[in-house]
Parts: structure tokens; C-alpha cells; sequence
């Protein structure tokens, strides 16, 4: 959907200064753009559950930090994004690959929930099902942090 | 090697210890028991006591704050078993290069706070080996008290990032009973003493709205 260079630039336009990541079959591809990014910061990470704490530990330093991570993993850091998003109340930002979106009738419980599970947590969120949709990101992002409230992009992503 | 059950430093000793080399602007977070010892014997605004908390969450959260705040020192004090639940995250402050934090484990082979059930390590667990093989340039342990003293200024300042584990008795239920300072105000002094763009979420947690 973006290609590196693409996602590299909406993120400095955006100001994020550090993406938190673990990358999944679609957002890998932007690894080189990314850890090339004069103006970004890639801080790879070993499991999900630590991103949040993580990013909430840039936020807490004065910094504008970015999640990136797929929904296997959103499912595996539920308790973190609890602790940080609602206990610490950290307006974080996220960037979430469902995999099998794009896949029509598929079964895939990885994209089943994504949706649902980001309501329950009360996050505001948007899809991004194409390039065109950059405009929407990058307009949702910014109504977050004037809002002053947490929130997550779905990437719409092809079969694993 | 096997480990005489709640055998170590006496915990606030130990701890009183890390607080006697706090250095000035250093930040200091904690989780689980350490949050509710720590603000015990000393407060200051540039403490974080990460309680109640992500188990494993409070590494990555000092590792955010030492990539942020490059200069300043950052310690962050957790407990044994909430490093077993993130010991990927010994991968990942070496991977970060953050040379600016020192992460100490308290380790009593307990679950503390919630009474002090075992945790499924039943031989001492070597910490400060899997720290050294995480890639961490200095990792320490120490089980004295008197070797702790006499060694922890040249331990705490060693080549960063570095791992201190302490081998410690199961905190005195005088510590553990005491509440940790609420974290919505600490964050406020923590962002008022750390300068610069904290915002904190308008959304309210599912709990205080009452749904």
C-alpha cells in the first residue's frame, strides 16, 4: 500500500520522532526507509507488551513516538496498551497491519477481531485499505492529538 | 545451583543503597514491590513508581525514557518476577544502544505483592549472565550487603547499559502494605520537572466512567 520512502515521509510530516516496532510481512518492507529516516528513530522490539510501555516511556521524555505492530501482537499486549492508554492516560498513536483484510471471506481470526478488540478498548481508529488513504491517516493523527486522545490506523494487509 | 529460600539482602538496605548513589536530574522508575519500598524511603519528582503495573512493562518504560531524555541517567528497579515475563526486553535495551540506564532486579524468587508465592524458578536463576548474554557491556550480581556497598559506585558506574542483580530477602510487610503514590500525580510533577510536551489522554479510563 505505502512503500518505505512514502511511510518515511508522512511520519516526519507528521513529526513522529521514534517508531516502536515489530514488523509483520507488510510493514517490513519499510524497514530501510525507515531506520533511514534522518528525523525518525527505529527501536525494534522482542514482543509487543513492551511497544506500549516503551513508546510511553518516549511520551513521558518528551517525545512523539509511533506503534507499529500487527494485530497477533495487539492481541498479545492487551494489558500494556491497557496500562498505558487508560491507566497512564497517554494520548499514543498506532499503526496496526490486519492481516487477511484484503482477503475476501476469509476466516482468519487475526482480522475477525482487530476492529472489535480496538472499540472495546475505546480507541478511536481508522482504516487504511489503500495508498490514497494517506490523506485520512495523516488527517486522523492529527485530530487525535488536538483531541488529546489515543488512537490507531488499521492497515489493511493481504493473506500471511 | 540451588537457593536457600529467601535467602539474600536485607531489601531495604539494599535498596537504600541504589538511593545514597542517586545522582542529581537522574530518573528513577520501579514497579511491583520496589514501588512501594522505594517512595518509602525517598521522593523525589523525578520518580516514577510503576504500580500497579504491566508486569514487565517497567523496562521498556525506562528504556523509552533513556532513549528520550538522552541526558540523564535513568534506573529503573524491578522485581524478579516481572523480569521473567519480559526477559526479551534484556534484548532489547542492548539492542537500543541506550548507554544511559541501569536496570537492577531485586530478586527474592517471589511474587511479592501478592503474598509471596514462589515463581516457577526453582534454582537460583543467574541474571546477571543472561543480561551479559543480552548483550548488556556490564552486568553485576551481588548477594552481600557489605559487598553491595563497597562495590556499587564503580557497579553503577560502569560502561552502559548495565544490569545490577540483587539477591534480597522478601520485603517486611510494612513496605509492602504501603500504598505507591498515585500515578496521575506523579506523572504531573514528572512532566513539570522533565520539561517539554507531555500530553496526557482526555479519555477516561473504562472504570472511572462507570460503563
Amino acid at each position: 500500500m505505502f512503500s518505505g520512502p512514502e511511510i518515511a515521509a508522512t511520519l516526519a510530516e507528521l513529526d513522529f520522532t521514534h517508531v516502536v516496532w515489530i514488523p509483520d510481512s507488510a510493514t517490513g518492507p519499510w524497514e530501510t526507509a525507515l531506520a533511514a529516516a534522518p528525523a525518525l528513530r527505529l527501536v525494534r522490539v522482542c514482543r509487543e507488551g513492551e511497544a506500549w510501555p516503551l513508546a510511553a516511556g518516549l511520551h513521558l521524555g518528551g517525545q512523539q513516538p509511533l506503534v507499529v505492530l500487527q494485530t497477533t501482537g495487539l492481541f498479545e499486549s492487551g494489558d500494556a496498551l491497557r496500562n498505558v492508554l487508560l491507566d497512564m492516560r497517554l494520548p499514543l498513536y498506532a499503526l496496526i497491519g490486519v492481516r487477511s483484510e484484503l482477503v475476501a471471506d476469509s476466516r482468519d481470526s487475526a482480522r475477525t477481531f482487530a476492529e472489535p478488540i480496538l472499540r472495546a478498548w475505546g480507541l478511536d481508529c481508522v482504516w487504511l485499505r489503500a495508498a490514497a488513504d494517506r490523506t485520512k491517516f495523516v488527517e486522523h493523527v492529527r485530530r487525535c492529538r488536538q483531541e488529546q486522545k489515543p488512537g490507531a490506523a488499521l492497515l489493511a494487509e493481504g493473506p500471511p | 545451583m540451588q537457593r536457600k529460600p529467601h535467602s539474600g539482602m536485607p531489601v531495604a538496605d539494599a535498596v537504600q543503597v541504589l538511593i545514597d548513589h542517586r545522582a542529581s536530574g537522574q530518573i528513577v522508575v520501579t514497579n511491583q514491590g520496589a514501588a512501594r519500598l522505594w517512595p518509602k524511603l525517598s521522593r523525589r519528582p523525578l520518580d516514577l513508581h510503576y504500580n500497579p503495573s504491566t508486569m514487565g512493562g517497567a523496562i521498556p518504560l525506562a528504556l523509552g525514557l533513556a532513549l528520550a531524555q538522552t541526558q540523564r541517567e535513568v534506573l529503573v528497579v524491578s522485581g524478579d518476577g516481572a523480569l521473567l515475563m519480559s526477559l526479551g526486553a534484556l534484548v532489547t535495551v542492548s539492542g537500543s544502544g541506550a548507554a544511559n540506564l541501569t536496570v537492577v532486579v531485586l530478586d527474592n524468587g517471589l511474587y511479592e505483592v501478592t503474598g509471596g508465592q514462589k515463581t516457577p524458578a526453582t534454582a537460583a536463576v543467574d541474571f546477571a549472565g543472561l543480561a551479559k548474554s543480552a548483550g548488556f557491556p556490564s552486568a553485576y550480581r551481588f548477594r552481600d550487603l557489605a559487598v553491595w556497598r563497597e562495590q556499587a559506585a564503580a557497579a553503577l558506574s560502569a560502561a552502559g547499559p548495565r544490569f545490577i542483580s540483587l539477591e534480597v530477602e522478601p520485603m517486611p510487610p510494612e513496605y509492602l502494605r504501603s500504598p505507591t503514590p498515585p500515578l496521575a500525580e506523579q506523572i504531573v510533577e514528572f512532566r513539570r520537572e522533565v520539561g517539554g510536551r507531555v500530553e496526557i489522554s482526555s479519555v477516561q479510563s473504562c472504570c472511572r466512567a462507570g460503563s
